[in-house]
């Protein structure tokens, strides 16, 4: 799919008008293992590009979830909190943590593409 | 230093493993299913751990040799049947704990097993304090393969005839191919099962055996998550040398017998923490939420006093929430007794519980 973008931290995002879907990418759940413990951003709250926003744990560490793009959060996926092996089963599509009201579409121009992530993570691994 | 395989470390390539360094091994830490699966997998049927990087030291000798490891570990020794086992320690003048060890009384004298990360210390402590009198042998020629869980005694007794009769912390040497092994029932992970010493040329058959009668290798991962849910403490987190085993919650461990006579290493400390109580205490703890308290989370009491500090925290699989153990100012030690854990700048309400989170299913005694 073209119009979903990654990140250096290992999100997807996916724009569709003004809001952004997030989520953590399959290389990221593989890297981290079972994740039995999400945390996600509050509803209503505001979220910087690159600033921390959730905490995914794994049996063995936590890691934080960042935001690719700056904006307001008008949703977050309950289901991952309620039963996070959810985000092992299915990362880039059911598993999404939040969706963001963009503030500024042009943060989005400076991610990575499918091909450039594949790439990235494949490096980053080695 | 360069890191060291122990002899299977192909076969857990072949089983893609994800390696991890520990105690200067390559150690796998989980395979392809990952911690949860292969943690439920050893509660329901039967998981193979490799601990070969454990210590397996035999010090050769008879009575004198009693006598002298009574001078050591508070353990009466001299009632201990021969291939039984008991858990014990190596410690400080002030009973700080060296390292947690299982003694058994073999043939030949005894056979400990160390810790990995403990064990070079632990031979060097042991050769001073037995004033090199007796033939101690840290074997590196053998390796050690746990088996754990429900299945594992049906697994095992099916090619090594006679272990379904061992009972718990009891052990005798077996026949493997016309290779001698030793196999204990025992282990680290709160289910009934075995550990076994092989030589290190005959580990990969000997596992694969394993295999084939429908055991999976298991990692470490899945090893830590176990022994936390079964309340077991790991060397490192719940126990250094600053730490007694009475503070530790272990004086089960200690032989009364011997601590009324005092005359070990450490006796006087014990003896008098018997009397006094202890400032603090390991306990178990249970977070009320989702949240997961990990090593060195603070701990706090309800008047916002900080009590303690968590020791080892992850998420329990078979418990299907996250378990806990730490160190807290005594008078806080009760079970039920409400607390706080800050993770992340918040505060999150737990309560201190009883210990093991999963209930043990040990074989006492078997049928004999």
């Amino acid at each position: 799919m073209s119009d979903v973008k990654y990140s250096k931290e290992h999100e997807w995002i996916k724009l569709e008008g003004e809001i952004a879907t997030i989520g953590i990418t399959k290389h990221a759940t593989e890297m981290l293992g079972d994740i039995v413990f999400t945390e996600l951003p509050e509803k209503g709250s505001n979220v910087e590009k690159d600033g921390t926003a959730g905490v995914v744990e794994s049996t063995k560490a936590a890691s934080d979830v960042y935001t690719p793009v700056s904006g307001e959060v008008v949703d977050t996926n309950q289901a991952i909190v309620d039963d996070p092996s959810k985000i092992n089963q299915d990362p880039e599509n059911t598993a999404w943590f939040f969706k963001l009201k963009v503030k500024d579409k042009s943060e989005i121009s400076s991610l990575m593409n499918k091909e450039d992530y594949d790439k990235f993570a494949k490096e980053s691994s080695s | 230093m360069e890191t060291k395989k122990t002899s299977l470390y192909k076969l857990h390539q072949d089983n893609k493993a994800k390696f991890v360094e520990f105690a200067g091994y390559q150690m796998p830490i989980q395979y392809p299913e990952g911690i949860v699966e292969e943690h439920k997998f050893t509660r329901n049927h039967s998981g193979i751990f490799d601990v070969s990087h454990m210590g397996q030291l035999f010090i050769y000798g008879d009575d004198n040799l009693i006598k002298d490891l009574e001078k050591i570990f508070p353990l009466d020794l001299k009632n201990l049947k021969l291939n039984h086992s008991k858990y014990s320690f190596l410690m400080n003048d002030e009973a700080g704990i060296y390292d947690d060890l299982i003694v058994t009384k073999i043939d030949t004298g005894f056979l400990i097993i160390l810790n990995a990360a403990c064990k070079q210390n632990d031979f060097e402590i042991l050769s001073k304090l037995l004033k090199n009198k007796y033939k101690m042998v840290l074997d590196e020629k053998r390796s050690l393969i746990a088996i754990q869980g429900p299945k594992s005694v049906k697994i095992l007794d099916n090619f090594i005839s006679g272990v379904k009769d061992l009972s718990f912390m009891s052990g005798n040497w077996f026949l493997f191919q016309e290779q001698k092994i030793y196999i204990t029932r025992s282990g680290y992970t709160g289910e009934d099962g075995f550990e076994v010493s092989v030589p290190n040329e005959h580990a990969e058959k000997f596992t694969k055996k394993l295999i084939e009668k429908g055991a999976k290798l298991i990692g470490l991962g899945a090893r830590d998550t176990l022994r936390l849910e079964a309340g077991l403490c790991l060397y490192g987190h719940e126990l250094d040398k600053d730490k007694t085993p009475v503070e530790a919650n272990l004086k089960w461990a200690i032989s009364k017998e011997r601590v009324s006579k005092g005359n070990f290493i450490g006796s006087d400390k014990i003896n008098k923490q018997l009397v006094n109580g202890v400032n603090k205490i390991r306990v178990g703890i249970k977070p009320e939420g989702r949240v997961i308290a990990r090593e060195k989370t603070k701990i706090f009491n309800q008047s916002d006093l900080h009590i303690g500090e968590i020791t080892s925290g992850t998420f329990g699989p078979s418990v299907n929430g996250p378990v806990a153990m730490g160190y807290v100012e005594n008078e806080f030690s009760k079970k039920d007794t409400k607390i706080f854990l800050e993770v992340r700048g918040k505060k999150h309400p737990a309560s201190i519980c009883g210990l093991p989170f999963y209930k043990k299913s040990y074989v006492k005694g078997a049928n004999k």
